[in-house]
């Protein structure tokens, strides 16, 4: 059997697979979502780790760290169907790349003002140069370039394409711009090295934090294809059958 | 291959000659701003000094980064730009021409000026001399990952402050390694070679792919 890996890569085949999907997602965000947050919230210890009591508040783990991951997850998404927009100049891959920059610079909105909440009740401040704050910080600086390249060029295939490019050369600059920051001297490179070895955390925190991750996984799907629909009806509608699905769709 | 390279460079460079106030603007530009600092901050001596050489570099930052504006706009105002396509001539080579003469008319004069700004700082004379080391290697990166931003906002309206939205944050490693090595400078134990390894890194990797990328946004940017 031969497959049509370029089937789905008309806006026109993807527009109702898109929108048959997305309750679907979104279902599954919900529940996910609403199982982490009453495992993490009522069933996880108050206090765990003897030597090193937190209190209540580090609870916002379950959304900030899942946050954070997808954050730094939906701009390897961005990158990769930019890269496959330049390489196949495939429309709907540029399609799919704008429809995920708004929700990746969202969930990097969410990490940083997260982690903010954290940072004032066990830091003493909302803010600090922490390694960690500050990648987040330019990775959301990332987000808004792109989306700021894209929403500033008319001519629509310019705009995919230069905009795929800055995505591009972002996640080469990516590493060094971490390495940077969490190793701003080099003559003492070892702190470079942060343990966050997952096997080290503790299950009943670890489980939420996975199904959260899980859940906001599903719910970029969701998301990101609901945008992503509304890109192509505004793109396609010259086309026909964007007519049709108009006139069916409208009451 | 050589010659288009050479004409390029001498043409960019002539041109820029004989329109010396953008030269000027941007060393001001540079001036300015390192000089508005102790003002806000206040001119106490240990204050400055320690300021001094993260101020320096930000500064070097915003006037390589508003001069890039001009990198292709003229040419592609008048056509040249067009016609620099069209040559068949490897464009990153065109590319990597016109930011070499773009940095030697705004990077190396803020090498060159650099003591005299550290003069205002109070640094002392080890750290003036690393300033202006990590200067002319860091500068050169600036030039090179700006000309990628300057291709693709090649045109747009405010494409000035779009500009400095994209290539702000990528400008970080430099700006970190190009202070720091600055400030270690100031430290009789610490060593400055690290941070000139990996700011000289950076200016092989950016000359090695900035071209390109900078070429690939043009073709993108002018098709």
């Amino acid at each position: 059997m031969t497959i049509n890996w370029f089937k789905f890569a008309s806006p026109a085949a993807f527009y109702p697979i898109a929108g048959r999907l997305i309750p679907w997602f979104g279902g599954i965000a919900a529940v996910l979502v609403l199982i982490a947050l009453y495992w993490g919230f009522f069933e996880t210890a108050d206090r765990l780790g003897g030597s090193n009591p937190q209190k209540e508040y580090y609870r916002i783990i379950f959304v900030h760290v899942p946050a954070a991951w997808m954050s730094m997850w939906l701009y390897l998404v961005l990158a990769g169907w930019s890269a496959v927009g330049l390489v196949f100049n495939t429309r709907l891959s540029f399609m799919m790349a704008k429809a995920v920059a708004p929700t990746g610079a969202i969930f990097t909105f969410l990490a940083l003002w997260t982690g903010a909440l954290w940072g004032r009740p066990s830091w003493g401040t909302y803010w600090d140069w922490d390694p960690r704050l500050t990648s987040e910080l330019l990775l959301f600086f990332l987000y808004i370039g792109y989306i700021a390249l894209h929403s500033a060029i008319d001519d629509m295939r310019r705009a995919d394409r230069a905009a795929a490019l800055l995505a591009i050369v972002g996640l080469v600059m990516v590493p060094v711009i971490y390495l940077s920051i969490n190793c701003p001297d080099p003559n003492q490179c070892a702190a470079l090295h942060q343990r966050s070895d997952p096997g080290s955390i503790h299950p009943s925190i670890l489980i939420p934090m996975l199904t959260m991750t899980l859940g906001l996984w599903s719910y970029s799907f969701a998301a990101v294809f609901a945008r992503l629909r509304n890109i192509i009806l505004s793109r396609e509608s010259d086309n026909a059958w964007v007519r049709d699905v108009v006139a069916k769709e409208a009451v | 291959m050589l010659s288009v390279f050479y004409s390029v460079l001498a043409r960019d460079i002539l041109l820029a000659l004989r329109r010396r106030t953008d030269v000027l603007t941007t060393l001001f530009f540079f001036i300015i701003v390192i000089s508005l600092f102790p003002l806000g901050v206040g001119s106490e001596r240990e204050q400055l000094q320690a300021l001094g050489p993260g101020v320096v570099w930000v500064a070097a930052l915003l006037a390589s980064m508003l001069a890039l504006e001009r990198l292709f706009a003229a040419d592609y105002d008048d056509g040249t730009l067009e016609q620099l396509l069209l040559t068949g001539q490897p464009l990153a080579l065109l590319v990597l021409a016109k930011v070499l003469a773009h940095w030697l008319l705004t990077g190396l004069p803020l090498v060159l000026i650099a003591p005299l700004v550290a003069m205002q700082y109070h640094l002392e004379a080890t750290a003036v001399w690393v300033m202006m080391a990590a200067l002319a290697v860091g500068t050169p990166v600036l030039s090179l990952i700006g000309a990628i931003g300057a291709a693709l906002t090649l045109g747009l309206r405010g494409g000035g402050i779009l500009l400095s939205l994209l290539i702000l944050p990528l400008y970080v490693p430099v700006l970190v390694y190009g202070a720091g090595a600055v400030t270690v400078s100031a430290i009789e134990i610490a060593d400055t070679e690290p941070y000139f390894y990996l700011l000289g890194a950076f200016l092989l990797g950016a000359l090695v792919l900035a071209p390109l990328a900078a070429a690939a946004a043009l073709r993108i940017s002018l098709e």
